[in-house]
């Protein structure tokens, strides 16, 4: 049986109860909606973008605690980094919650504090939630228009 | 038992169903539930509490035995051999829509047209009827509390046409305003199209007054009874509705099987909707001839087990007794709101006076979706989401609920089970 403390560690509890970069940015040059029709989670993730490198980064929405968490400690992380490495960790973190045996890039030390989602591999259902932010972040990255939808 | 061997199997998850407390005309729950295989298992090391009835119920031995046995005693195509299993299965699937006939008071078998569920039959009523009938500044009336599948079908035909969708809205415990419906019918407004119970806030809806009302202006009614028809008796006749809909896979039934009853003199009038065989009487490349009711909205060969199994569910049900599974869900649905509005921080979305089968709730911030993780891991299976009802999460503001709904075969006891699950929920995110 997997422990549910796995889950939801106190972190994730800490950081969907307050969660950082929790804002609009009027100044972003790039922004995303992404959904997961299933359970109705909406954020939008602001990025201002200098160049190739974030210089800011906030988001907004309603989701679980999952799902918030994971977008907050998604902009703490990618604070000042380049679009080359968010998309980068994004694979990683994707590895490390869909539980890839990869052990090396599942151990990739710039997780971080994001090794903290590794027990959202033991529930499949809650895949989505941990990676909505992450999906939302692409898009903005890439600069779509569309909302991007975790179906 | 001893309190050493009660201790020994609460510590297994096991849970000691009392009987149903409804005096003397009471269910036996025990014995319904010995006739449900799988409440039997355990999840994740606890027995299964079942609470998410209203998605889908779960099936009694009869039904999945009547579905081997036509299988592998019965099988073949209906009205097309002249053969014994032919005349066996046709036999069995006529008798299956007597039965439904029956379970709906319905004045005629012709009335009885088995599609794949609510939804399909909705789909159907709309483009037929609805393409028929529904023009450039008609309306067609919902209500605020419409499954989606009572929407978008509608919502296809309006924009198809130019014509309006309305609804009549409900107010914050969940009841329909009657008298702002009443005002929505015009002489625009070809088809009222409602929901007898809401599958996402359990209101009954004053359907016999809105047929009433609608029919007083010529205004014929369709009623979406998927959350209705596994809770209280039904009868077309006395409602004098138009076209009633549902699914048998909430009424105990396989999945891929459901209902469209409509007046005959509605169907005859309608086009088809699906072509193929069975629906025709005879085809020429020049001009097709289709076939008599039912069959006419029957393209295709049909889900014949599907339709055999529900009549079987049906008569399940009726042994067990409507009446008498309505009033043990109305005493844990009683139990269940007192004992879960009691929670601190627990908030009911849908506290109609008249209501079935449905309790749905927010916790704060605690999302639904982390209420049902927690609750899976203590053996409670429970809906969270929007509930495809995303219009009413909007009027009640709020992204979804977690919602137990319930059978016959629940008992007091799990929901005590979900109380203690929810506890847990208060103290993970505490």
């Amino acid at each position: 049986m997997s422990d549910l403390r796995d889950l939801y560690q106190d972190v994730i509890l800490e950081h969907s109860k307050a969660p950082r970069n929790f804002r609009e940015m009027a100044a972003a040059n790039h922004k995303a909606e992404g959904f997961n029709p299933l359970c109705g989670d909406r954020f939008t993730v602001y990025l201002d973008l200098d160049g190739d490198s974030i210089r800011d980064i906030a988001f907004q929405g309603s989701g679980c605690a999952i799902s918030k968490a994971s977008a907050s400690m998604m902009t703490q992380i990618l604070k000042g980094k380049t679009r080359e490495q968010a998309e980068a960790l994004f694979e990683r973190f994707h590895d490390l919650v869909t539980g890839q045996k990869n052990a090396a890039r599942v151990n990739a030390p710039e997780l971080g504090k994001l090794a903290v989602f590794s027990g959202v591999s033991e529930f499949p259902v809650r895949v989505k939630c941990a990676t909505l932010a992450w999906h939302t972040l692409h898009a903005a990255l890439e600069g779509k228009q569309e909302a991007v939808s975790t179906e | 038992m001893t309190t050493a061997a009660n201790k020994l199997q609460s510590e297994r998850g096991d849970i000691v169903h009392a009987a149903a407390r409804n005096g003397g005309n009471s269910l036996d729950v025990e014995k319904i539930r010995a006739d449900f295989p799988i409440l039997r298992q355990r999840i994740h090391g606890k027995s299964l509490v079942y609470l998410d009835n209203a998605a889908t119920s779960q099936k009694p031995q009869v039904v999945l035995d009547r579905i081997q046995r036509y299988y592998t005693q019965e099988n073949a195509n209906i009205h097309r051999g002249v053969h014994f299993l032919s005349e066996l299965a046709t036999k069995a699937h006529d008798e299956a829509r007597r039965t439904v006939q029956s379970f709906l008071n319905a004045g005629r078998t012709e009335e009885i047209i088995f599609v794949r569920g609510t939804t399909e039959a909705i789909n159907l009523v709309a483009q037929t009827y609805g393409r028929t009938h529904v023009g450039a500044g008609d309306e067609v009336l919902i209500t605020g509390m419409e499954h989606h599948s009572n929407i978008v079908p509608w919502q296809i035909l309006c924009e198809e046409k130019g014509a309006r969708l309305r609804v009549a809205p409900i107010d914050d415990r969940g009841e329909l305003l009657l008298d702002e419906f009443e005002k929505l019918l015009g002489p625009q407004t070809k088809i009222v199209a409602v929901t007898h119970v809401s599958n996402a806030l359990g209101t009954v809806t004053p359907i016999a007054r809105m047929i009433e009302m609608a029919h007083r202006r010529n205004i014929p009614v369709l009623v979406d009874g998927a959350q209705a028809v596994p809770h209280l008796k039904v009868d077309v006749e006395a409602l004098d509705c138009d076209f009633y809909a549902f699914s048998g896979h909430k009424l105990y039934g396989p999945t891929g099987i459901g209902i469209l009853f409509g007046k005959t003199a509605l169907l005859d009038a309608m086009p088809p909707y699906q072509a193929g065989g069975d629906m025709i009487s005879s085809v020429t490349f020049e001009k097709t001839i289709y076939n008599k009711l039912p069959f006419k909205f029957e393209a295709g060969t049909p889900d014949i087990a599907g339709a055999i199994a529900l009549g079987t569910a049906i008569t399940y049900l009726n042994e067990v007794g409507i009446d008498k599974v309505a009033a043990h869900e109305h005493d844990l649905l009683e139990y269940a709101t007192e004992r879960v509005s009691a929670i601190p921080g627990v908030r009911l979305v849908g506290t109609a006076k008249e209501k079935a089968g449905v309790l749905s709730f927010v916790m704060g911030d605690i999302h639904p979706h982390d209420i049902g993780t927690i609750l899976d891991q203590e053996g409670i299976a429970i809906r969270t989401g929007h509930h495809c009802s995303q219009p009413v999460m909007h009027r009640f503001n709020i992204p979804a609920t977690a919602r137990a709904s319930f059978a016959m075969y629940n008992t007091r006891e799990e929901v005590d089970v979900l109380v203690r699950g929810i506890e847990k929920v208060r103290k993970v995110f505490a």
